[in-house]
């Protein structure tokens, strides 16, 4: 309780080497699938890589966020969790790869790469000096070389940190954080914009970045809670972690819950009042074929059913309720993702089939992998950090 | 003098850590009317009091809802049942719309309610004064140090063994507070004359002062208000013009809305010439052609306009419309016979308006063209 009794209670374990072969076998029969998918129909397969990639990002993004908020703000509580959002944020590096099916595919799911296209319609003519696909390739390498370099320079002081426990590393962290916010909201705006909003490319809604950052967060934390909470429970993190520590992440994803739909709501509310056809067009497939169950599924599995399940206190605290928050919440942002691609691929109506599931089970797959490799012997809490004692004993 | 009543035995700390510590081992003795005074929030205070969870949390929660379900309640009556107008073209109960407002309402209400519950009930309203108030124990807890005091209302207290157990606890002072006697008489009593008076004119005072800028003294040059810039009001004096009138003839020439006048009155010939039908044959204009001839024409003309009417001589009966003449009429020609009159024929200008001529026009052309078919009109 009191400061005097600080010592840390953590023991480096190796997670077992069973999670490595389950992420192998997710993996491959992740790679099966997507490779049939990709066979029956390249252009099917493509949007289905694309949905999967943003989600990765999301969560890549949502994580690298959390962490620059920690170093910004001075947090305490999420500490004894950086080394784990260390190691998860590392889904950075893998969802590039999810692009490559879409750049083979380019015309099929953007089309405004397609030069035909452009010059029947004059508005995407106009779109042409941001919309072209060098530009868009600058764009896409522009973003993860920058996201992949404050990720890297955070995890790489945090590491260093676990043998020489000097000061100047959280100072530059610090700074650092101070830095990517500003190049954080550019990328992320970008990478919405390119990659979600332009499949549909006479469509605009100056609100869309925020509205994929608002996701980016849930997804994030989601996945950060939902692997902190598996790993603690087995005695992979420190000792006495819980209590208020569980309490904010969940006060986390209930903010973050009220803010997504805060957001969600003023697009639509903006362009339902505004009534402009250039804008509600967009919304004509989502409201008037069999989407519409799709769309009005959203705000209840997006919103409504989170927002109750985790407004209680004590369902903060709980590991259980948090857990299924968390994959709740997952679930909720892959919904939303395919929510937002999917009609410009199949305007008719909502489809789906074991096609939809390849690349999703691919990422997970590729995840786990990813994680028991990055992990094999090393500290999962961040073990001379000067505020680990401090984050282990959080109390509100 | 009286006796001084101990209120409570307090003990002053020097560290968060310690309070905390202190607080547990108050809270593990045994007593249950006990207090912590700090200068910032402590983390962790709650569990260390054993502070059960409070339950305004409900009553925010409760009263959020109510307002919620009374604002789209409210609007959705007002907008779609008791008062329903066209706004932007959206539905009378238009509940996107509705959400912002109802947002604000439910925070709105869930926020005021739970300050006044909190304060009503569960501080059971406030008293003028409290025995800790203008100590030494509340003059460093508000600056830098952390005090508990275990009140002498608990069951269990006994003032040494308090005094014992803050000493054991490392206490860095450890303070008895006394009632004020005056304190005691009037505890508990905001409706003592002299502080309701007080409240009366702090009431009258301020609602006065509140009044007198607002209404008054806003009002007292230099400040000027747009509203009351100088103009002229409808059907009002004004020196502006040399008729002393405010408002002002149109210009010459000008038209009302929806009337056109009528330039060829007694000059059927060149009405002929120049007017245009500006309707085209429809069902809706020969629809409404039709309406108007029945009604206005037949009676004279006939419904199949040949001059059989059905006035049975009582006003002389018109030529048939039927004649070579009137078919090669053109539409501006009878339009001239509609709107002025023709000899006995009375001008039906007044009756018939300009579009509604122009349609019973084409009903006629309809009528002759039915009675004198041409040979292509059969196929
Ligand atoms: C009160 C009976 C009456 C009504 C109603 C009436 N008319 Fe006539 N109309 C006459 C008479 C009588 C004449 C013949 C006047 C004359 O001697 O030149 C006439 C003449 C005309 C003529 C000229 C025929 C010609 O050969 O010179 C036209 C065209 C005509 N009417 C159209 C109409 C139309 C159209 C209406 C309906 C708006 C109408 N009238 C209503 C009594 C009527």
């Amino acid at each position: 309780m009191s400061q005097q009794e600080n010592n840390i209670v953590y023991t480096q374990k190796n997670l077992p080497s069973k999670l490595l072969t389950i992420g192998v076998v997710i993996l491959i029969v992740g790679l099966v699938l997507a490779g049939a998918s990709y066979l029956i129909d390249p252009v099917r397969a493509s949007f289905n890589s694309l949905i999967s990639m943003m989600f990765g990002l999301s969560v890549g993004l949502g994580i690298l966020f959390i962490i620059g908020l920690e170093h910004l703000t001075g947090a305490v509580w999420s500490v004894p969790f950086r080394r784990v959002a260390e190691y998860l944020g590392g889904i950075l590096y893998i969802v590039p790869i999810l692009a490559i099916p879409v750049f083979l595919n380019m015309h099929g799911v953007f089309s405004w790469s397609d030069p035909a296209v452009i010059a029947k319609d004059h508005v995407l003519q106009g779109k042409v000096p941001y919309l072209n696909t060098g530009f868009f390739y600058i764009r896409f390498a522009l973003a993860f070389i920058v996201l992949w370099f404050f990720f890297t320079m955070f995890k790489r002081n945090s590491i260093k940190m676990d043998s020489n426990p000097s000061e100047s590393y959280v100072k530059s962290s610090k700074i650092l954080s101070a830095v990517m916010m500003p190049f954080f909201a550019i990328f992320t705006t970008i990478m919405a914009v390119d990659w979600l909003m332009s499949v549909v490319p006479r469509w605009f809604s100056t609100i869309f970045g925020v509205y994929y950052f608002a996701g980016s967060f849930l997804a994030g934390l989601g996945a950060l809670t939902l692997v902190v909470i598996m790993l603690n429970k087995r005695g992979y993190l420190a000792k006495g972690l819980g209590g208020d520590n569980y309490y904010s992440l969940g006060a986390f994803m209930f903010a973050i819950t009220n803010f997504w739909s805060y957001i969600a709501f003023s697009q639509y509310m903006l362009i339902w009042y505004a009534n402009l056809p250039e804008e509600t067009f967009w919304f004509i497939p989502r409201l008037h074929t069999s989407w519409v169950w799709m769309t009005a599924g959203l705000p209840l599995i997006k919103f409504i059913i989170p927002y109750i399940f985790i407004l209680s206190q004590p369902s903060k605290k709980d590991p259980k309720r948090l857990t299924i928050a968390a994959i709740m919440i997952m679930f909720g942002h892959y919904y939303d993702l395919f929510w937002l691609v999917m009609p410009a691929y199949h305007k008719e109506g909502f489809f789906f089939s074991w096609n939809e599931l390849a690349f999703p089970i691919l990422l997970i797959g590729a995840t786990i992998t990813y994680f028991a490799i990055v992990t094999k012997n090393k500290n999962l809490i961040p073990v001379n950090d000067p505020k680990l004692p401090q984050g282990i004993n959080f109390h509100l | 003098m009286q006796e001084k009543v101990l209120y409570a035995m307090s003990a002053l700390f020097d560290t968060p850590d310690a309070i905390i510590q202190a607080a547990e081992s108050v809270q593990k003795a045994g007593y249950k009317k006990f207090d912590v005074n700090t200068p910032y929030p402590v983390h962790g205070m709650d569990n260390a009091m054993k502070l059960k969870p409070s339950t305004l949390g409900y009553f925010a929660f409760i009263i959020g809802i109510f307002g919620a379900i009374m604002a789209v309640a409210g609007m959705g009556y007002l907008t779609g049942v008791d008062y329903p107008n066209v706004m932007g073209g959206k539905p009378f109960f238009a509940l996107p719309a509705f959400i912002p407002i109802t947002f604000e309402v439910t925070v709105l209400s869930a926020s005021v309610a739970t300050v006044v519950i909190m304060i009503a009930f569960f501080f059971k309203l406030p008293n003028n004064s409290h025995p800790v108030h203008n100590t030494e124990y509340m003059k460093n807890v508000s600056d830098d140090k952390f005090g508990v005091l275990v009140e002498a209302k608990d069951a269990m207290f006994d003032a040494a063994k308090v005094e014992d157990l803050f000493r054991s606890l490392g206490a860095s002072r450890i303070i008895p507070i006394y009632y004020d006697l005056e304190d005691i008489r009037t505890v508990g009593n905001i409706f003592r004359p002299k502080f309701v008076l007080f409240l009366a004119i702090v009431v009258f005072v301020s609602a006065g002062l509140t009044y007198g800028v607002l209404n008054r003294l806003l009002f007292i040059p230099p400040f000027t208000w747009m509203v009351y810039q100088p103009r002229v009001n409808a059907q009002q004096k004004s020196n502006m013009f040399a008729d002393g009138s405010g408002m002002r003839n149109p210009v010459d020439g000008t038209v009302a809305r929806g009337w056109m006048p009528y330039r060829y009155s007694g000059k059927p010939d060149e009405a002929g010439l120049n007017l245009v039908n500006p309707l085209i044959p429809n069902t809706h204009t020969l629809d409404l052609g039709k309406k108007n001839f029945d009604v206005y024409c037949s009676p004279c003309h006939g419904y199949l306009a040949k001059g059989d009417s059905r006035l049975r001589g009582q006003f002389p009966n018109p030529p048939t419309l039927h004649s070579d003449k009137v078919r090669n009429w053109t539409d501006g020609r009878i339009y001239a016979v509609i709107t002025d009159g023709q000899n006995s024929m009375p001008s039906y200008s007044r009756l018939v308006s300009p579009s509604d001529r122009w349609a019973v026009i084409l009903y006629i052309r309809e009528l002759q063209r039915a009675l004198n078919a041409k040979q292509e009109d059969l196929k």
